[in-house]
């Protein structure tokens, strides 16, 4: 076995990674100007989401980890939290409703 | 050979057969090299899943409070400095940049440009509590840190009518505090990390078989990196308009 069995990342895509997260933050700090209604809430959290996403799949190595336990660990972290916002909103949300 | 066999010491236990090659840092406990990587990597990850769901709870406060008072939590966001918080987020990206540059030095063997990026991180990590230190001193001379001495005399933009209720308002900073103050904790832990590592890399701890410490702090930093890039929209930029 090769001691050394870790993906290598290109720098070159780290740079475009890094930059890309650059440009988004400049994108979503002007469109967060600009009135769009109840469209910045959605936008602005798209953004982030999609930052959020390309730091963990390529910055902390997620895309290439063999690793199926460290994915299924991940989808855990996502549902829980999901599970937590959903579900309080789902209670506070409809609370004038009765 | 007999010489490479006698120095194989892992935890004061003496090996033999499949660890006759075994490297200083392997545990008894683990096969080899990777299966040791893979079950601390794993470990990190287990820790961040309970570093989301501590924030999380957080995030949950916020967007039920969010609801509960939107007009009084859209004036006291408008109040922020969003350029500060901009340029936060992107001095925080850049250190997540050098740490995964670190990372990729660590697996390839420079322990030289290692410790350039691990200390171009931390350089960037205490950047971003500069600026941090500096918004958080503009709040204090505002009044708008949660106390006694609480006042909010802002507007809410596009409604110059509307009364902003002050208690309302002190929620929106309480919850601004507690989740900016527990991520800049966690910054001035991970530099605490940070030093950790150059000292350590700098006595050669690590080679290309082994630098699990430096990948897991580097999943820490992107960790906390995550936390903000969710912290900016919510707090300073979602709520900038007549709406």
């Amino acid at each position: 076995m090769s001691e050394n069995e870790h993906h290598i990342v290109p720098v070159k895509l780290y740079m475009l990674i890094g930059g890309t997260l650059l440009f988004l933050t400049f994108v979503t700090y002007r469109v967060a100007l600009i009135d769009l209604g109840a469209y910045n809430t959605i936008v602005a959290l798209t953004i982030a989401s999609f930052k959020a996403t390309l730091v963990v799949l390529i910055f902390m190595h997620v895309k290439y980890t063999s690793e199926k336990l460290t994915k299924a660990v991940i989808f855990s972290a996502i549902f829980f939290l999901g599970l937590l916002l959903t579900l309080s909103l789902a209670d506070f949300g409809t609370r004038a409703w009765l | 050979m007999s010489d490479s066999h006698a120095s194989v010491v892992v935890s004061g236990v003496p090996h033999a057969g499949a660890h006759d090659q075994a490297h200083r840092e392997l545990r008894h406990h683990f096969v080899d090299m990777q299966q040791q990587a893979n079950t601390a990597s794993l470990g990190m990850w287990l820790f961040l899943v309970t570093e989301v769901m501590f924030f999380g709870g957080m995030f949950c406060a916020y967007l039920i409070y969010r609801l509960a008072y939107f007009k009084d939590f859209a004036a006291a966001s408008q109040s922020i400095n969003v350029s500060w918080g901009a340029a936060n987020t992107a001095i925080l990206l850049i250190s997540s940049f050098t740490m995964a540059m670190a990372v990729r030095c660590a697996q390839l063997g420079k322990q030289k440009l290692l410790v350039v990026f691990l200390l171009f991180t931390m350089l960037f990590g205490a950047a971003f509590l500069g600026v941090k230190a500096k918004e958080y001193y503009d709040k204090y001379e505002e009044h708008h840190v949660p106390g006694m001495n609480f006042n909010f005399d802002g507007k809410l933009l596009g409604h110059p009518e509307y009364v902003v209720n002050q208690r309302h308002a002190e929620m929106f900073f309480s919850i601004y505090f507690a989740m900016t103050g527990m991520h800049a904790l966690h910054m001035v832990i991970g530099l605490g990390l940070m030093a950790y590592l150059i000292i350590a890399s700098g006595r050669g701890k690590f080679d290309t078989s082994y630098y699990t410490p430096v990948e897991n702090i580097g999943l820490y930093w992107h960790f906390v990196d995550v936390v903000w890039i969710y912290l900016f929209p919510l707090l300073y930029l979602i709520s900038r308009t007549k709406g």
